[in-house]
């Protein structure tokens, strides 16, 4: 370790001791009027700092030098041992094993919570068409999700129509909104149409908060019906784990449709409208179809997870649909891999459990969070499992 | 069309037909005349040059026959071969294509991230018929298809000589691969025009007497006729059969390689006013 090194990480735990002076150091303590001088925590910073400073340099070095390996173009470790048949057959038998076991080994509370996360790798598939394939950065997202879970609520209260009927109403109405979104957006991109698809996520919200005889305002809609089978009395712990195993058929659904979408003749267009929007169009691609595709069938899942929600829930307010959510969708596709559905999933898992799983931190929980967030686009830049894309590959014998 | 016993020079021009006919096109940009007034024959079965310094509108003009920009004025007629004529300013980029017409970059526009073969596959793409339902339910006819695709795109691959790199990602090609990989996505479109901008810009001189002889080869052999913007005078000259000279968004000389050599308004234009006239 070198003497530059070390004077880096000095001043690195001298400019963390004088950040966390005011909040870590000093304590008022209102009851006795004494100021409380914590010195140790003073300590603690500055050699926190120090050594958080040379282990961050040495991952930087240690990146750089991977970057070096990975242009010899060596394949991630994952899929080499998914190509190997004696390793891939167990664990995919295993996995199956565990997501079949899991409602009954876990807590009802766990399978909440992974009912949410597969509600959102179902958002994240969804809003991957949009970002990871077509290059189109929608910060509005959320909105379809809102106008699944409303068409289901207020089609419900209404006219009593069953979860089954709405699911893919609220599919249809999301294709919908995604293509009354895609409209007036046609012309825009990047950084614009950022802007403006994230004033759409607004609008749906602020509607629904504002307009209370539509739906309810504020207070929102109660008393949804979860999924049920006629003829079948659900108590609330069977209902449960029946909706996760609903989730599960949706969410492999959705993986086989994103699959199947993203190696045709349209995610071919898609892709190319990614790279490259004025040569796409000299090669003969519609744009404005290929768009709108984009936007409505990324749309169509979150309109699903959106019916799904009101009824895992049974209760849905505006609240539950702000930019926050819409924010989340995008940081699982960014940090799961964009373009990668593998990559989503893993996004989903991680940015929904990790902060239920962070719990213990109690109040620091989210500054952890945060830090990882930080921490993982420094490293791995390009997504948890970095998108590899499958090229079509042309083999000689198939001339 | 009824076919009446026909005297040479009546067949000569019938071999002549014009496939793209430009006709008074002027397309202004605020205040600035990008091209004024210009017109523009392609024979069937020629090699036309747009010539011209930089600046002075030769990429516009491209841009506004393929539909990226609509003319201010004017009109754009193409004749495919065995259809009848048909006014395209105001059609989208891709209907253009769809028609017949694909280009190339002056700045090389491929896409990057996808694998060589791919992007001759998106050359394509306006060729093919599968939609929504057809790429979720994968009839047997959409999985014909798209194995005759990668047939087709491979064949194109081989024709331009890239087959080497077939599944390459585009990024990585050597240049003047990239250039001649752009022709290659073209060409998958089944144009029976080619408009190229600028193809042997960069290229060394071996690289250019390979473009030279690849121009001509698809010109001969696949029976597309050519529209090309170049600044490498060796290459018109040898390869176009006509020279349209540019010069702030005026035509300002047309003719053969021969008539522009020596055509006092072009060598002013290129070389600035003698000092002594």
């Amino acid at each position: 370790m070198s003497f530059e090194k070390i004077k880096k990480g000095v001043l690195a735990g001298i400019w963390f001791i004088f950040l966390t002076f005011p909040i870590m150091v000093i304590r008022v303590n209102t009851v006795e009027n004494i100021i409380e001088w914590r010195w140790m925590n003073m300590l603690y910073a500055g050699v926190g700092g120090f050594f958080m400073s040379i282990i961050w340099d040495e991952l930087l070095r240690k990146q750089e030098k991977n970057k070096n390996k990975a242009v010899t173009g060596e394949m991630p470790f994952l899929q080499r041992m998914m190509e190997n048949q004696s390793v891939r057959w167990p664990s995919i038998i295993g996995l199956v094993i565990f997501v079949c076991a899991f409602p009954y080994i876990f807590s009802m509370y766990q399978t909440n919570i992974m009912i949410s996360a597969l509600i959102y790798i179902m958002l994240g598939l969804g809003l991957n068409i949009v970002i990871g394939l077509a290059g189109l950065l929608d910060l509005g997202y959320v909105a379809f999700y809102a106008v699944g879970a409303y068409s289901y609520a207020l089609l419900n209260m209404h006219f009593g129509l069953n979860f089954w009927f709405a699911l893919p109403i609220g599919a249809a109405l999301g294709a919908t909104f995604g293509m009354l979104l895609g409209y007036p957006v046609l012309r825009l991109k990047g950084d614009y149409l950022a802007i403006v698809t994230l004033g759409f996520g607004e609008i749906i919200r602020l509607v629904l908060e504002n307009w209370n005889a539509f739906s309810e305002g504020p207070s929102g809609i109660a008393n949804i019906p979860r999924p049920s089978i006629p003829g079948i009395d659900f108590t609330l712990t069977q209902a449960t784990i029946f909706i996760y195993f609903l989730m599960i058929v949706l969410v492999i659904f959705t993986i086989f449709m994103v699959n199947r979408l993203e190696n045709s003749r349209i995610g071919r267009a898609w892709i190319a409208l990614r790279e490259d929007e004025i040569a796409c169009q000299a090669m003969g691609i519609d744009k404005t179809k290929t768009k709108l595709t984009a936007f409505s069938l990324g749309a169509t899942w979150a309109g699903m997870a959106g019916v799904v929600f009101a009824a895992k829930t049974t209760f849905i307010n505006p609240a539950s649909f702000t930019i926050w959510e819409s924010v989340m969708i995008l940081c699982i596709v960014v940090i799961g891999g964009m373009g990668s559905i593998p990559g989503v999933i893993v996004g989903a898992f991680f940015l929904i459990l990790m902060p239920e799983y962070l719990r213990a931190f109690s109040e620091y929980r989210m500054l952890v969070f945060g830090a990882v967030l930080v921490i993982m686009m420094v490293f791995r830049p390009g997504g948890l499992i970095a998108n590899v894309r499958k090229t079509y590959q042309f083999k000689s014998s198939e001339v | 069309m009824s076919e009446k016993p026909i005297n040479l020079k009546v067949q000569k021009f019938k071999f002549m037909k014009s496939i793209l006919t430009v006709e008074n096109i002027t397309m202004r940009f605020g205040g600035l005349k990008a091209l004024d007034n210009l017109d523009l024959v392609v024979n069937e079965g020629e090699i036309v040059a747009l010539i011209g310094p930089n600046g002075a509108g030769k990429t516009t003009f491209f841009n506004c026959v393929t539909g990226i920009y609509p003319p201010t004025t004017g009109d754009v007629l193409i004749t495919p071969p065995g259809k009848p004529s048909e006014r395209i300013n105001g059609l989208k980029p891709n209907e253009v294509t769809e028609r017949g017409m694909a280009r190339t970059f002056q700045n090389i526009r491929l896409f990057g991230s996808m694998s060589v073969l791919e992007n001759v596959m998106i050359g394509r793409h306006c060729r093919l018929k599968a939609g929504i339902a057809s790429a979720i339910f994968r009839p047997r006819s959409t999985v014909d298809e798209e194995k005759q695709l990668i047939k087709d795109s491979y064949a194109v691959l081989e024709k331009i000589g890239l087959s080497q790199y077939v599944n390459e990602l585009a990024m990585n090609l050597p240049y003047g691969a990239q250039r001649r990989l752009e022709i290659a996505r073209a060409m998958a479109t089944e144009p029976f025009l080619l408009l190229l901008d600028e193809p042997a810009a960069g290229m060394n001189p071996q690289e250019t007497k390979e473009l030279d002889d690849l121009i001509v080869w698809i010109r001969d052999n696949e029976k597309i006729s050519i529209l090309l913007i170049e600044h490498d005078m060796k290459l018109v000259m040898s390869l176009s059969d006509k020279i349209f000279v540019m010069d702030y968004g005026k035509k300002i000389a047309q003719g053969t390689p021969e008539q522009i050599k020596t055509n006092p308004v072009v060598i002013k234009a290129y070389l600035g006013e003698d000092a002594d006239a």
